[in-house]
């Protein structure tokens, strides 16, 4: 990261996994056990948050000295629908089909408590460039829980990934469907999708000890 | 001393200047983009149409692609030769009548003495005729919608789902091509009585073999939006029969 200071790279790389939105802050639970039943929605979701978040940031981080501080939250909440709304209606008329694809995500942008907290923790107290990084950072922390997830329930719980037939086709009963194999329906229901999440938070705080909360 | 942004006044002028700024920004936007937006809703129900009839740029498993949309208005106007508007008794034909807006027609058709205009779509592929019938229904979540296309014996011929907000990975699934792909042969008619078709847990037939029972295998885990897909068709389908009924006369 030469670009940045040392400093500033930590905004950018400490939400990727010492201080992850989900697995630590357990912010943006809701949308994460939602739509992570396709890697596509996943991904998707999380190039939003990201766009969504870094833009956000920047706003409210300018703003920050204006803002009447009765009203903070409701200023926040409203440039969030705000941006939102444009992004939505931007793809619906450039990008038609994206749009489509999108459906419903683009809507639940608005309820991820991630930007409201970073919002209200950051943008209100640093300089856009500052809060720049680190919406990015923590939308990309986000998005790479929501990839993980997504990975495994549509490939446990469908058996494809990306929309593709990696394990071979179930009803001809090819590839690991031969032997025997079921896919588990189970994955494609959101308690899973918890049960995924508190396995990575597992992992993580098993190989750094430092995490574990007393 | 008290920051000037604590004060009630600079609060009061604050939301209003925000209220306004923020809302001629979304006015001025939608605005700006509306007929764009127009025009895409347009094609694509061009190619919705064309896709419940079989005339799509699909390649391999699996794959929905609609007709290009640069071409989609010549490609309609080649399959499509008839539009009909059917109004009770009467039968007109309609170049217009893709853009008649289902909803409102079922809104207006609660009001005493509102005839409901129904629009059905004559199209024409490898010498076959077929009759397209546009359908609108609930999901779980929110509204779902399609295109049915019959032959003269009232035998479905393709179909075409979509919805707004229903889950993905469940609901959502109604618009793969394993789940429409299954329609096609069911038949409407179980000895001349209008059946519709079910979409059914259970019913032995997973992939769908039986092509007389007028069923097709349901969706795991999409309970409810299937049975809003079984329940629009039967709804929808039903108000054309007296028309489909003097196709084989």
């Amino acid at each position: 990261m030469g670009l940045l200071s040392k400093k500033d790279s930590r905004l950018i790389l400490d939400p990727l996994a010492d201080n992850n939105p989900i697995t630590i802050q357990v912010l943006g639970i809701c949308s994460a056990l939602a739509i992570t039943a396709q890697l596509k929605a996943s991904i998707v979701m999380a190039i939003s948050v990201i766009a969504v978040l870094g833009v956000g940031n920047v706003v409210i981080s300018l703003m920050r000295n204006v803002i009447p501080s009765k009203i903070r939250i409701i200023v926040q909440l409203v440039v969030v629908a705000a941006l939102v709304i444009i992004v939505d209606q931007v793809l619906k008329a450039f990008a038609y089909e994206l749009s489509k694809e999108l459906s419903v995500f683009i809507g639940l942008i608005i309820t991820n408590c991630i930007i409201m907290g970073r919002f209200e923790a950051f943008a209100l107290a640093n300089g856009p460039w500052r809060s720049f990084l680190d919406g990015i950072g923590n939308a990309a922390g986000y998005g790479l829980i929501l990839v993980i997830v997504g990975f495994f329930r549509e490939l446990l719980g469908s058996g494809t990934l990306l929309g593709f037939q990696v394990l071979g086709d179930p009803i001809e009963k090819t590839g690991v469907y031969a032997i025997g194999y079921e896919n588990n329906g189970f994955m494609l229901l959101s308690p899973m999708a918890l049960i995924i999440v508190g396995l990575i938070i597992w992992v993580q705080r098993a190989r750094n000890k430092a995490l574990i909360e007393e | 001393m008290a920051k000037f942004t604590d004060k009630n006044s600079y609060t009061i002028i604050f939301s209003i200047i925000m209220v306004l700024v923020v809302g001629s920004l979304l006015a001025g936007v939608a605005q700006g983009l509306r007929s764009k937006i127009d025009l895409n809703e347009r094609y694509e129900k061009m190619q919705n149409i064309l896709y419940a009839m079989g005339v799509n740029g699909n390649e391999g498993d699996g794959d929905i692609n609609f007709v290009p949309t640069d071409k989609v208005e010549e490609i309609f106007a080649m399959y499509i030769k008839k539009q009909l508007v059917i109004q009770g008794e009467n039968v007109s034909e309609d170049p217009e009548a893709y853009l008649i807006d289902i909803k409102k027609e079922e809104t207006k058709a609660k009001e005493e003495g509102y005839q409901r205009r129904l629009p059905l779509f004559i199209g024409e592929k490898d010498g076959k005729t077929m009759y397209i019938i546009p359908m609108r229904g609930k999901g779980l979540w929110d509204a779902i919608w399609g295109f049915l296309a019959l032959d003269e014996s009232l035998v479905v011929q393709g179909v075409f789902f979509d919805h707004k907000g229903e889950t993905p990975g469940l609901g959502a699934e109604i618009k793969q091509r394993y789940f429409m792909d299954d329609f096609e042969g069911e038949a409407i008619l179980d000895n001349d009585v209008f059946k519709g078709i079910s979409v059914a847990k259970g019913n032995n037939d997973p992939i769908n073999t039986k092509k007389t029972d007028n069923a097709v295998d349901a969706l795991a885990g999409a309970t409810i939006t299937g049975d809003g897909v079984t329940a629009m068709i039967k709804k929808d389908v039903r108000m054309y029969l007296p028309y489909l009924r003097t196709l084989n006369k």
